[in-house]
């Protein structure tokens, strides 16, 4: 077997107005190496001008998803040799805007995310003396929504947010979802005003993809479809009941 | 010279190839599962020019019965009964889901949520196969 | 898209649920028998008299009406979708959906019809 790999990296440069492009660069291949070891080989000792994000090296910061081979990837829990021999094509997120070479452009994504409210909200005047007690069934509800790392590896697996730019996404419902389960919130009306808009959880078809790309098994597709059926309830409920609370 | 200003960066924004759906077979089949409705919306109508032919007479009935037995209709429903299958199978498995962990408030495995289903539905074919028969 | 007005989906949404489960628990016996198995003639077909009265049975007539208007409406919801997302026809949303569901009304239209007059 081949000690080397071959990388094929898109490369962006905002500078010279053109499109984007894939450069090959050779690198070591070892077994306990990951896509990221590979691309940080390049930035160190072949091309210094490469661009990319990463910090933690071990799945939690999320800021290091790029697409290998088409198929959006944490790269730093990738190994390179599931894909050799090579070469291994790596790319931008897709349906995001890209910065420079592998950097994609979040701010969109974090409006998004802003919007739907991922905190606690209280209604009333919340003061607590001590912790607020849950029961391990109440945290249970929620839990799974909440290893969401923000890593958008499910925006890039999803079709319809490339689509349609103005599509809430999965993270962000996933994460809204995740508070409204929450026995100490009370922001569930107004996370339905943002959410069951066209834009927000009835955008979504159900490709699944989202859940299949989650490296925290979040499964924001079960999440949308949970909102679903919540929206759809609160919808019959206002329309039996117009003057209950609208 | 740079083409833009320290705040006025220039994006790329990539555009979505109008066939997405075959960069990968899970948005394939994706595509594939939607497009059952095209089947069922055929089915829907066939059976309403069943209902028609057996309001209308006898004759009518067996032209349509002799409808059905051409081969192009044989082929279109071989397609129409694997779409169906290829929807019940990922209806069955997503949908029972969604409802369990909304009611239990819990997460069940897959197989928890699914089984039922295929017991119901091995039920109601084999009734549903005896009435059609004219068995029952 | 902050004070939005909430979308008036769930309705064409639950009626969707709704034909899809009707589709994906009934419909394949159904192609299997009058699509397949009577016209090649591997099942005795049930004479025209006994279909009749099978099909004028109360029974059969709700639960026909029930399975074909349920499902034209999974039918015209998911091909509206597909239309617009698989075939990126986005921009003709509202035509496409008045296509789609004015398709099942129509069809719930005959299938009332002719479930009367059968």
């Amino acid at each position: 077997m081949s000690d080397t790999i071959i990388l094929e990296v898109a490369r962006f440069n905002p500078e010279d107005g053109g499109e984007p492009s894939y450069q090959s660069y050779e690198v070591p291949l070892r077994p306990d190496w990951m896509v990221l070891d590979g691309l940080n080989h390049i930035k160190d000792q072949l091309d210094g001008s490469l661009a990319f994000r990463w910090s933690c090296r071990m799945g939690i910061c999320g800021s290091c998803g790029m697409m290998v081979n088409g198929r959006p990837t944490l790269t730093c829990e990738t190994l390179l040799m599931n894909y050799a021999p090579g070469p291994v094509r790596v790319a931008p997120l897709d349906h995001f805007p890209v910065v420079k070479d592998l950097v994609v452009d979040l701010d969109d994504f974090l409006a998004k995310l802003q919007k739907v409210r991922p905190w606690v909200v209280r209604k009333d005047d919340f003061k607590p003396a001590r912790e607020f007690i849950q029961s391990p069934a109440q945290l249970e509800a929620f839990h799974q929504f909440s290893l969401c790392i923000n890593c958008t590896l499910c925006y890039a697996a999803c079709p319809v947010s490339g689509l349609d730019p103005n599509f809430i996404g999965p993270a962000a419902i996933a994460l809204a979802h995740r508070y409204n389960l929450d026995s100490r919130d009370q922001g569930i009306e107004d996370r339905l005003d943002i959410l069951s808009q066209h834009e927000g959880i009835w955008d979504c078809t159900v490709v699944g993809e989202c859940s299949v790309v989650c490296p925290k098994h979040v499964d924001p597709s079960l999440a949308i479809q949970q909102f679903k059926l919540t929206a759809t309830k609160e919808w019959f409920k206002s329309f039996l009941l117009p003057r209950g609370k609208h | 010279m740079p083409q833009y200003t320290q705040f006025q960066p220039k994006e790329y924004r990539p555009k979505m190839s109008a066939y997405w759906y075959l960069d990968h077979w899970h948005y394939l089949r994706y595509a594939l599962r939607e497009a059952s409705s095209f089947f069922v919306a055929y089915f829907c109508v066939l059976t309403l020019v069943q209902l028609a032919a057996l309001g209308t007479n006898a004759t009518r009935y067996a032209h349509f019965q002799a409808f059905m037995a051409s081969p192009v209709m044989i082929i279109v429903n071989v397609i129409a009964l694997a779409f169906f299958l290829l929807h019940a199978i990922t209806w069955f498995n997503l949908v029972p889901r969604v409802v369990m962990r909304q009611m239990l408030a819990r997460p069940t495995p897959d197989i928890v949520s699914s089984a039922p289903n295929y017991f119901v539905w091995f039920g109601a074919t084999i009734i549903l196969a005896l009435f059609i028969m004219g068995v029952l | 898209m902050s004070a939005g007005k909430r979308s008036n989906e769930p309705i064409v949404w639950f009626l969707f649920g709704t034909g899809g489960f009707f589709a994906a628990f009934f419909l394949p016996v159904h192609v299997l028998f009058y699509g397949l198995l009577f016209p090649t003639g591997l099942v005795h077909a049930p004479s025209y008299q006994e279909t009749l009265a099978l099909v004028r049975h109360p029974l059969a007539r709700i639960y026909l009406f029930a399975l074909l208007t349920f499902c034209f409406f999974h039918a015209a919801h998911r091909m509206r979708l597909t239309l617009s997302d698989v075939l990126n026809l986005r921009h003709l949303n509202t035509v496409l959906a008045f296509l789609c569901y004015g398709g099942a009304l129509v069809g719930t239209a005959f299938t009332v019809w002719l479930l009367m007059t059968v």
